[in-house]
């Protein structure tokens, strides 16, 4: 699974180059998390995106579909030279996620808060159907100054939602700064705990542990589990590190080609 | 006829049949299942019924959530709550992926009444008219309340069906045919045609007696379906009366006089006047009195009517 968050890495990094825009930040920092569920976790078979029964994901911080479409390329849902289309027109891989343009996409996403109610809304619709389907749904940390996940928050834990993950990708930063001076959201994980979840925290690059997190939470019933992972925004590309600059900021050519002999490839 | 009823009293008692044709709906609430009368719906299929609290929009996106499952969600709200509160969730996870959403909202309008500003739904079918894939339905009465709702959720995609708070006469007769999409012809008259929707239909019906008690003859249109308009309706009218009258408990800026404003306009233009409120907010106050006050009553449709039949009158001078 390194190997793979490796080559998603390299390809976050590429089809941002490719697309001139979009955020390699928040596209890294997930990088760990959505491989794991991907690669290990989930459910899934990519030869039946609309198999009934799999899991599915939801990323609510939809800006960092770079790392969703990557992960979905390299699981066999679409060939991976389609990257490089990223946010062109008449592209299937749009700026922000879109269930009825990309195969594998399971939410429409991207305006923030939003995903952990429409996961709630799956999840819901699993358990009347007796579906073994579990919904995983990421969120950014600043994307929790969102009113609506609090809403979200309640009606799981209100219908005792065991079969709900949600991810916070916790790396302190946002567009205009670090989340901590622009609104601050802790404490993250007494928040959740007060509205009657399961916390889980976790590093977020750590692959392993992350796996064992979501063994626990799928372990968990009656109530629903968010894990929330510590994490580096930019993870993996020294420059873009804790830079909340590289939010949403293209790379150029020369920093591209530098990110990537980091990560041991070339443009 | 029977005494008037509520169109959203007529949906509430509706659901539980619909509940057994489509075995995938589900009904979501939001604190307002006594005002929506879908408590007979939860007490028949419990298992199908959600409340959500005073939390609109996760309603709204769980509802696309659902959706996304295969399921048949119907959302219960108050227009303002859906059409703004909740606006970017129908728009954003409903209908951009074109989710199979009912949105069923109560208090549409001016005729809301006492509650004031707050809870009138006057801009709703304006902006929801404005987003893509969104079906609009405004029914006039109970019985073709009953006939639209089974059509609607059959139809595959979201739809908003804007339903009023107090009682309204009944117009249809239980075995005529009411299709969606399709504007029906609920008075014959050649001087001049109006186009109405939801309570207004039956304000209308008033105002082309008025008319006819004056020797002026009056179309009515029952447009319950605001989107998609039935323009071939609209063309026809104009052929056959020349002025035309647009009346609905909204603002006249982008909902259904707007409508068949653009559609005359690119089609066949002709004198129109339209019905509802003037760009501007309600009050608190009897219906009856709001409507009058904000001249929308009959009276006022069958001024209009004679001022767009002048306007015709003028143009044939020319």
């Amino acid at each position: 699974m390194q190997r793979i968050a490796r080559q998603i890495r390299c390809d976050i990094i590429r089809m941002i180059h490719a697309a001139g825009s979009g955020h390699p930040g928040a596209s890294l920092s997930a990088v760990e998390i959505v491989t794991a569920l991907y690669f290990s976790v989930m459910n899934i078979d990519p030869s039946r995106p609309d198999w009934p029964r799999r899991d599915r994901f939801i990323l609510s911080k939809g800006h960092a579909c770079p790392v969703l479409y990557a992960a979905l390329a390299r699981r066999g849902y679409f060939p991976a030279d389609e990257l490089m289309t990223l946010r062109r027109i008449n592209s299937t891989l749009q700026g922000h996620p879109d269930m009825n343009k990309t195969p594998g996409v399971d939410m429409t996403s991207g305006s923030l808060g939003n995903g952990l109610s429409c996961g709630g809304g799956m999840a819901l619709a699993a358990r009347l159907d007796s579906l073994p389907a579990r919904i995983y749904v990421l969120l950014g940390d600043g994307e929790l100054q969102e009113g609506i996940v609090w809403e979200a928050a309640m009606t799981a834990a209100h219908y005792r939602l065991d079969n709900l993950c949600a991810i916070v990708d916790n790396n302190g930063l946002q567009l205009d700064g670090f989340t901590r001076d622009v609104m601050g959201v802790g404490p993250v994980s007494e928040k959740w705990r007060s509205f009657g979840w399961n916390v889980i925290e976790t590093g977020g690059h750590d692959l392993d542990a992350l796996v064992r997190a979501f063994e626990s939470a799928r372990e968990t019933k009656g109530r629903p589990t968010v894990v929330i992972a510590a994490t580096t925004k930019g993870k993996g590309v020294s420059f873009m590190e804790n830079e909340c600059g590289w939010h949403g900021r293209c790379p150029t050519g020369d920093e591209a080609a530098r990110a990537l002999v980091e990560l041991g490839e070339t443009l | 006829m029977s005494a008037p009823v509520a169109t959203r009293v007529a949906y509430g008692e509706a659901l539980p049949e619909m509940g057994e044709l489509f075995p995938n709906l589900l009904v979501l609430d939001s604190d307002i299942s006594k005002a929506m009368h879908t408590g007979v719906f939860e007490e028949r299929f419990p298992e199908r019924h959600f409340d959500f609290g005073i939390a609109e929009q996760d309603m709204m996106a769980a509802a696309a959530g659902m959706a996304a499952m295969g399921k048949i969600p119907v959302v219960n709200t108050y227009a303002v709550f859906a059409a703004l509160r909740a606006c970017e969730q129908m728009r954003t996870f409903i209908a951009y992926p074109n989710l199979n959403v009912k949105i069923a909202v109560s208090h549409g309008g001016l005729a809301v009444g006492w509650d004031g500003v707050t809870h009138q739904g006057l801009e709703d079918m304006s902006i929801v008219r404005a987003i893509p894939n969104m079906t609009i339905v405004h029914p006039a009465d109970a019985v073709s309340t009953k006939k639209l709702l089974p059509q609607l959720i059959a139809h595959n995609g979201p739809v908003y069906f804007r339903l009023g708070r107090n009682p309204a006469p009944v117009l249809y007769a239980e075995d005529r045919p009411v299709t969606m999409g399709k504007a029906d012809v609920l008075a014959e008259g050649g001087d001049v045609t109006i186009v109405a929707c939801g309570l207004m239909v039956s304000e209308s019906l008033k105002a082309a007696e008025l008319l006819r008690e004056s020797g002026v003859g009056a179309r009515l249109l029952d447009m319950h379906t605001v989107k998609p308009l039935d323009a071939a309706a609209v063309i026809e009218s104009a052929a056959l009366t020349g002025a035309l009258v647009t009346a609905e408990d909204n603002t006249i800026l982008g909902g259904l006089g707007s409508a068949v404003a653009e559609t005359l306009a690119e089609n066949c233009p002709a004198p129109l006047r339209r019905i509802g409120v003037r760009d501007c907010f309600g009050e608190s106050g009897d219906p009856a009195a709001l409507f009058d006050k904000y001249e929308m009553s009959a009276a006022h449709i069958a001024a209009a009517a004679r001022s767009a039949i002048a306007a015709k009158q003028g143009r044939q001078r020319q």
